[in-house]
């Protein structure tokens, strides 16, 4: 440990409570990344499901191509970080407005488990392209150098790329956030999930605001992969592993609300982040666990209406 | 009577299969089709589409293979320990799970199935990524060795024809009926009086301890019991079984089952055994897309056009 570095008050107050207040508020860091992660991914899911009614499986596999994207943009093209960040969603974007035109619409009339499996069907391909081609061990991509370094605080030292991933992911889901419930374009996206037959009765055009939303909806998710690609690995089995927690979080916080989703997935995040300094061995259950306790207490989720 | 020639007929095959065809491959199969036929039994009877079926499976075969292992017992009983933990499982699993519908009870269960796997990674007596390795067949009531292929393979179809039936009169009964109205119109049933979650978890029940009798099986077979039998692909492999063989047929799984394990026997090893993962994944999307009734399905349709 890095301890001694600190000036003496801090020590004295990093163990002030018989607890190591540095490894707790490192933990608590890392939990809130991962939370960011989770708002990004169950904040797109919640916006699909809102419209669509459908469960996008590939959401996982979309964000493990952010990363790829980032990687192959940075390797092959020269293109670096700041331009992947905003290209990337737009590729990612565009290939899942092709899937939704493609793929997706022609069975929206059946059971919504056939889009489910569809969707999974996409992931395996996706996953298992990709396991082919750079195997399964994991790329490294660099932190950009406008972001490297870090800033010493009281009882933690946070390094700044770390720091961004937090503010820029808080930032998107906020604006989301916003732009659904206060604009008059999220008017229509919240009319379209309460009656889609009314809305397209008034003249607007439903099948293309249905298009554009799961577009943007997995675009989050190749955002979220462009924020990983310089903390996790870039590798395959990423959005898999991810994908699954998302899920729980998702039967956690209910997909009704589109502020429900995001704190939900924070929250989650953190209490995974706490989990990890109080009882390591759960760390990779916990939420699973809280899952289970949600439906026991609260069936239809913490933010969902009975139905 | 037509149907009961067919059932002969495959029993008659199923018989002289293993001096034909190589019989570590017929047992793979049957357990995978009893896994199948399992997984139907909620699916395409009750329509709950659950993910995490893999983490019934694989339940199974760690408690037969560490019983085998560490106590020595006979393998009847060693599968039917493994085939009760996973309806216990199954029972509390089915209990959160059935709380909630559609998408949700898909989620629910995958969600579920990998807080089991991460349990499996980390109990003291799975073996962790090695898994229960060298697990003995012992011998059948004390009396008959298992260890010869053949002898297990007519102990393997055994267990097959009697999940099989267990299965189809399920189906077939009262209770069927009343799964199969729950498929159809579950409001309807509700206002008929019926307490429609408890049948969906008993029929729960009765699937998961199903693919634990499967999982058991196979871990004799194999004499492995590992994680890739908890992990969520395996729960995505029987979904793909029952999909492509067409689900909600008797039939249906067993054909499914027996394709994609074929596919997987011929790709592996192979040059194309890299591209396992994205035929299957294409397949997924082909039969969604194009035939959802599965081979199966879709050969009834075509024999009732033509022959009604």
């Amino acid at each position: 440990m890095t301890c001694q570095t600190f000036a003496s008050l801090g020590d004295v107050m990093a163990t002030i409570f018989g607890l190591n207040l540095f490894a707790l508020s490192g933990q608590l860091l890392v939990g809130l990344i991962n939370g960011s992660f989770y708002a990004l991914l169950s904040l797109g899911l919640a916006i699909i499901f809102g419209l669509l009614k459908i469960i996008n499986f590939a959401q996982g596999a979309m964000y493990m191509l952010g990363a790829f994207f980032a990687w192959m943009a940075l390797n092959y093209m020269g293109i670096n970080y700041w331009w992947a960040l905003i290209l990337v969603p737009i590729a990612i974007g565009l290939l899942a407005i092709l899937m939704e035109r493609f793929l997706v619409r022609p069975i929206a009339n059946e059971d919504h488990l056939y889009s489910l499996l569809l969707t999974f069907g996409i992931a395996l391909v996706l996953q298992g392209a990709f396991t082919h081609i750079y195997g399964s061990s994991g790329l490294p991509y660099q932190i950009p150098a406008e972001l490297k370094g870090g800033t010493k605080l009281p009882f933690m030292y946070l390094p700044n790329y770390r720091a961004w991933i937090i503010v820029s992911s808080l930032v998107v889901c906020f604006s989301t956030w916003w732009v659904i419930e206060k604009t008059k374009l999220g008017a229509y996206l919240r009319a379209g999930t309460e009656n889609p037959q009314l809305m397209q009765g008034f003249g607007i055009n439903v099948p293309l605001i249905t298009t554009l939303t799961f577009g943007f909806g997995v675009a989050l998710a190749g955002f979220a992969g462009v924020l990983a690609a310089p903390v996790y690995s870039v590798s395959p089995d990423m959005g898999s592993n991810i994908l699954i927690v998302v899920f729980a979080i998702v039967v956690i916080g209910g997909m009704g609300s589109i502020g429900g989703a995001i704190l939900t997935g924070l929250m989650m995040g953190v209490v995974e982040g706490l989990t990890k300094f109080f009882y390591p061995e759960a760390s990779t259950t916990v939420i699973f666990l809280f899952m289970v306790i949600v439906l026991l207490v609260k069936p239809a989720g913490l933010f969902g209406k009975e139905a | 009577m037509k149907i009961n020639k067919l059932y002969l007929f495959l029993i008659v095959v199923a018989l002289v299969a293993p001096s034909l065809v190589y019989p570590v491959f017929l047992m793979k199969l049957l357990c995978f089709a009893l896994f199948a036929c399992a997984f139907n039994l909620l699916l395409g009877f009750v329509g709950l589409l659950s993910f995490g079926h893999a983490a019934f499976l694989g339940t199974g075969g760690y408690i037969t293979g560490y019983l085998m292992l560490e106590t020595g017992i006979t393998p009847e009983l060693g599968i039917l320990a493994g085939t009760l933990g996973a309806g216990l499982l199954g029972a509390i699993y089915g209990k959160l799970a059935v709380k909630r519908e559609g998408i949700y009870f898909a989620m629910v269960t995958l969600a579920l199935a990998q807080l089991a796997f991460f349990f499996y990674l980390q109990a003291p007596f799975t073996g962790g990524e090695d898994g229960l390795q060298g697990v003995p067949r012992g011998a059948l009531f004390g009396l008959i060795d298992l260890s010869d292929n053949f002898a297990m393979y007519y102990f393997v179809l055994a267990i097959f024809i009697f999940g099989f039936w267990l299965i189809h009169r399920t189906v077939h009964s009262p209770f069927g009926q009343i799964l199969k109205a729950i498929r159809e119109n579950e409001p309807r049933a509700v206002s008929l009086g019926y307490n429609v979650n408890d049948y969906k978890w008993v029929a729960f029940i009765i699937s998961s301890a199903l693919a634990g009798l499967a999982g058991s099986t196979k871990t004799l077979v194999f004499q492995l019991a590992s994680l890739t039998d908890v992990h969520w692909h395996m729960s995505g492999e029987v979904v793909l079984m029952t999909l492509l063989g067409g689900m909600g047929t008797i039939f249906g799984p067993l054909v499914g089952a027996g394709v994609v394990v074929s596919i997987q026997n011929l790709l592996s090893g192979g040059e194309l055994g890299n591209y396992i993962n994205i035929i299957m994944g294409v397949i997924f999307i082909i039969c969604v897309l194009a035939f959802r009734s599965g081979l199966v399905g879709e050969f009834q349709k075509l024999m009732k056009k033509n022959f009604n």
